[in-house]
């Protein structure tokens, strides 16, 4: 029973090690936001505690009446794991509607310039000798 | 408002309808000389796969076009605002399919130019005229119906129906939000909670002339959850912003 659990340990704190240096490489890079980091790093925290504090999950689970401490893990992922998917969800959420209103703006702007292009080709259009300035139907734009 | 000085925009919302969409553009104006209209048409392409895009381009209309897909709310959205925005007092969404006759633009308009409503929506079942939509989609109109009677207080008859016209009140709560996907019915409540009046016009309307239906059997069960929860949460958010004021 002695020898064993170093060796996992040392397993286990490399994993975590490795997990952490790949997320601060991520935000390095800029491939992923702080924000959304925040619950990676706690995550290998967590992690590491554990690694390190071989007693730690018994402990933690006798402490609340739990007699399989394996299902403790299983109990605290699953609920990290739906918490993190439903703020995925409100980020999506929120992305959807930033994206609607750009489009939205991005077709006003369309059309503004198609507006001014039609206009500028109806003037050039237009010989020099007519004096009088090209009349642009009321609120209607031109077909080309 | 008088009939000639109020500035009206027409929003045709388009996806896919390359068949039909010249016609119902040129219907549309033939209303307006005939009634001597101060009217624009905004032909809202909403990214069709089609040639649709090339149509509009030729067509003596205003159009928006949609860098993505945003679906008939964003796409109707997107006209409203653009109303809004370019100060025009009466918004008219017509669909690109020719559901909507054009003949039908003045029953719409009256009671808008006349300050009577603030809301317009043409009915198909006021007097039960012309193309009726399907059972199945009857069966769901009446369940909005009780729906809608229930949260506020008014009887809609064709809550589904996309033939309406909004006043400029009524613009500048749609500027603000206009629910996505399917947004009929959402809408009704939150211009019922709004305070705004709904007036209900008989219309008739005629099957699409071309294009395929957004709803389809397979997606009516989600249409029918995703509008319900739609209602349920604009009628919860409203009701908690009217406690707050």
């Amino acid at each position: 029973m002695a020898s064993l659990p170093i060796t996992i340990q040392i397993i286990s704190l490399i994993g975590a090690f490795t997990f952490m240096f790949f997320i601060f490489r991520l935000i390095v890079k800029g491939r992923l936001r702080e924000e959304y980091s925040i619950v990676w790093i706690l995550c290998t925290i967590i992690l590491i505690v554990f690694a390190v504090w071989r007693k730690g999950l018994e402990q933690i689970s006798l402490l609340l009446g739990v007699y399989y401490p394996p299902s403790l893990i299983f109990i605290g992922a699953i609920f990290a794991i739906i918490f993190f998917l439903v703020h995925l969800s409100v980020v999506i959420s929120k992305l959807q509607n930033q994206i609607k209103t750009l489009a939205q703006e991005v077709a006003y702007l369309k059309q503004q310039i198609d507006q001014q292009t039609v206009k500028e080709s109806a003037v050039r259009a237009i010989p020099s000798e007519n004096d009088e300035p090209t009349v642009v139907a009321e609120d209607k734009v031109l077909p080309q | 408002m008088t009939r000639n000085q109020a500035r009206v925009l027409v929003v045709v919302p388009c996806y896919n309808e390359e068949a039909v969409i010249a016609a119902v553009v040129s219907d549309i104006y033939q209303v307006k000389a005939h009634h001597q209209l101060r009217l624009d048409v905004l032909v809202v392409n909403d990214c069709s796969t089609d040639r649709s895009i090339d149509i509009i381009r030729t067509l003596p209309c205003l159009y928006l076009d949609l860098p993505v897909n945003l679906g008939i709310g964003g796409a109707m959205h997107a006209g409203y605002k653009y109303a809004w925005r370019n100060g025009y007092d009466i918004a008219v969404q017509m669909d690109g399919d020719g559901q909507h006759p054009a003949n039908q633009l003045m029953t719409i308009l009256t009671p808008i130019l006349d300050n009577q409503a603030d809301v317009v929506i043409g009915s198909r079942f006021i007097e039960k005229e012309g193309f009726q939509s399907s059972a199945m989609r009857r069966v769901g109109i009446n369940y909005f119906r009780r729906l809608n009677q229930a949260l506020i207080g008014q009887t809609i008859y064709d809550s589904t129906s996309g033939f309406r016209a909004f006043n400029r009140r009524t613009l500048e709560i749609v500027n603000r939000y206009y629910p996505d996907e399917y947004p009929e019915p959402e809408a009704i409540v939150l211009f019922g909670l709004s305070k705004l009046h709904i007036q209900e016009v008989p219309v008739i309307m005629r099957e699409r002339q071309g294009g395929v239906s957004s709803i389809n059997s397979s997606k009516a069960l989600y249409y029918m959850l995703k509008v319900s929860l739609g209602i349920l949460f604009v009628y919860a958010r409203l009701v908690r912003k009217n406690l707050t004021h």
